[in-house]
């Protein structure tokens, strides 16, 4: 049962991994969510498990132990969130810039166009008023 | 006292509620927010002097005692940092409300501030590792909120970057949760530190490693800290400042409380530590020097003073874990103060890059002089607390005999200078080369309107106090230091009650 475990762990791991390195926003939330599963699933297998949780009284051998159930609860709660700000923030991305890409920062733009050093790179830093009239 | 601890925390969260109760009414709303960040500040200044006096308060939540329930532990360190942090929110908040922009274009501003303050609060409170988890989230989400509020292309942009980064190293954070809690079966600070010892060094190792990963991407230590500069400069300038000023900082918090209470000094990785710290030190004020803006110089200088924070810790002695606390408290204040200064500056010279400002000696000399102090500080002339805090940290170096970081600490200092004097000739001194991107507000005497430079310029008064008192101030974090390397302290006000 914890290989099992351990595996699904292990495999939800490295999607999510691969997913979180492309470059499509979507892919990287997604990769995010198989993360955190993967995080929760690795955090289950602690403790003892498949037994009841406490009802009434008995010997603590014939109960499983809630904490790691509890502490997931909150866990997915907060990645439940989290996921949804994200997807909210790609959906602006995606009105800004017609694209599902993860834009370029400055300083790779500045290496991508060979300058070495941005003299002036004002047009990359408030391109932002121009698109912000397109988008009303 | 014990109720005093959790104002901070409680307040501020029941404070976001109400602010979005009141939704419409904007003068509800920031008498709500500073009404409870006044509490906050108020209890968390008590909880520091009663602490300091009779010792660390440890609460109870749901009058549940450790290791099972969640405890709140105010101990020197934690009211000390609450303290300054309380204070500085307050402030900040002031400048938000003085400001045209930020806050009042955003109905949620006030209630994702106050969040933000909770889990500040929470995180340096917390007693056991899964509530810090909690109080990270609390604070990391509401910082998202804050960042992307204008919704415009660079903030959506770098926001990306910064939600992404942080998800990651919150999944490595549970993770490691995971396994700490699987090999010793608790979650409680006190708890582990008795148990962690007992287990195979190569383990502890391991966990310790693994935190340090998690701690130093939320601290932004090198290699870890390329999402800091390019996200922070696009978010508003209150947002930046407090962002600076307190977000880092509270990772450096949980490194020094994890690396110093859990772990045995064998598994402790001292010499990584030295490495990584004169690095940051070194590679982030070769980043500011680089750059023309001066939000973006600013920002890379967070991640060059994060290295003389982690120097103190990784030394690991009484003096060393002292200056680095010294440091933490002078670096939240400065930082603050200089970007606050940046956002007066983007206010009357329409613009924070250096070619298109120019000349505000002249037209804005309160500005000028309220960058002048923290920037001197910064770079660590004397009265300033600046150069207390680096003096404290080379002596500490010298103490411990490590020639080579405190070599790569002197250099940093150094460049640090030229950059804030970069900074000094490009915005006050030099005429300007290029119109700026907006029309400057116009100003009166003060430079910008009351609300914003008043506390912009308590926050410099208060570093120089800081530099003034440093007496008093540095016997209070020596027995902060002292506590934090003896575990079995810690263990006995927690467990042993």
């Amino acid at each position: 049962m914890s290989v099992l475990l351990a595996a699904a762990s292990a495999a939800l791991f490295s999607i999510g991994t691969y997913l979180v390195l492309q470059r499509k926003l979507s892919r990287i939330i997604i990769g995010l969510g198989l993360l955190s599963h993967g995080a929760n699933l690795l955090f289950i297998t602690a403790g003892r498990r498949g037994l009841p949780a406490i009802i009434g009284a008995g010997d603590s051998g014939e109960f499983a132990d809630p904490l790691p159930q509890a502490l997931m609860l909150t866990a997915i709660v907060i990645t439940f969130g989290v996921t949804a700000f994200l997807l909210a923030l790609a959906y602006r991305s995606w009105l800004l810039t017609d694209d599902d890409e993860v834009e370029h920062d400055i300083s790779d733009l500045d290496i991508l166009l060979g300058r070495g050093g941005h003299e002036d790179d004002a047009d990359l830093l408030e391109r932002t008023p121009e698109h912000d009239e397109d988008l009303s | 006292m014990k109720a005093l601890v959790a104002i901070p925390v409680v307040v501020p969260l029941v404070a976001a509620g109400l602010c979005m109760l009141v939704g419409r009414s904007r003068a509800a709303q920031r008498a709500i927010s500073l009404t409870a960040l006044t509490a906050s500040a108020v209890a968390a200044v008590v909880v520091l002097v009663g602490v300091d006096r009779d010792g660390t308060v440890v609460v109870d939540a749901g009058g549940w005692g450790g290791p099972f329930g969640i405890v709140l532990v105010a101990d020197r360190l934690a009211a000390l940092m609450l303290a300054i942090a309380t204070i500085t929110l307050l402030l900040v908040l002031v400048y938000a409300i003085g400001q045209p922009g930020a806050e009042r274009n955003h109905v949620g501003f006030q209630s994702a501030y106050m969040v933000l303050s909770a889990g500040v609060a929470l995180s340096f409170l917390t007693g056991d590792l899964f509530t810090m988890f909690v109080g990270f989230e609390m604070m990391l989400t509401a910082s998202y909120v804050l960042m992307t509020l204008g919704g415009t292309r660079d903030q959506v942009r770098s926001g990306m970057t910064y939600v992404v980064i942080s998800l990651v190293a919150s999944v490595l954070f549970l993770a490691a949760l995971a396994l700490v809690y699987t090999a010793t079966g608790t979650v409680n600070l006190a708890d582990l530190s008795q148990r962690i010892p007992l287990l195979d060094p190569g383990l502890q190792r391991a966990f310790a490693l693994l935190l340090l990963v998690v701690f130093g991407i939320k601290a932004a230590v090198f290699p870890l800290f390329f999402w800091l500069p390019d996200s922070y400069p696009t978010a508003p300038s209150p947002v930046t400042a407090i962002f600076a000023g307190l977000l880092t900082k509270v990772g450096v918090y949980a490194l020094l409380r994890t690396q110093l209470l859990l772990f045995p000094p064998e598994s402790r990785p001292a010499t990584l530590l030295l490495w990584i710290a004169g690095l940051t030190m070194v590679v982030g004020v070769l980043g500011a020097v680089a750059q023309k803006d001066m939000k973006r110089i600013l920002s890379f200088h967070i991640v060059s003073q994060i290295g003389y924070m982690v120097m103190g810790l990784a030394l690991f002695t009484v003096a060393g874990v002292a200056a680095a606390i010294y440091f933490i408290v002078h670096q939240v204040v400065v930082k603050t103060a200089l970007f606050l200064t940046g956002g007066l500056v983007e206010h009357a010279g329409g613009s924070s890059r250096l070619n298109r400002v120019g000349g505000m000696l002249a037209t804005a000399p309160v500005v000028a002089v309220l960058f002048l102090v923290p920037a001197l500080s910064l770079a660590g002339f004397p009265p300033m607390s600046g150069f207390v805090g680096k003096f404290a940290l080379l002596d500490a170096g010298a103490g411990s005999a490590v020639w080579w970081v405190l070599a790569a600490a002197v250099v940093a200092a150094f460049l640090t200078l030229f950059s804030m004097t970069k900074i000094w000739a490009g915005v006050f001194w030099n005429p300007r080369e290029r119109e700026p991107g907006s029309a400057p507000a116009p100003v009166g005497r003060l430079g910008g309107p009351v609300l914003m430079v008043a506390p912009t310029a308590a926050l410099v008064v208060l570093t120089v106090l800081l530099g003034v008192f440093a007496g008093p101030l540095y016997d209070l974090v020596t027995r902060a230091a002292t506590g934090l390397l003896d575990p079995a302290v810690y263990r006995a006000e927690v467990l042993g009650r």
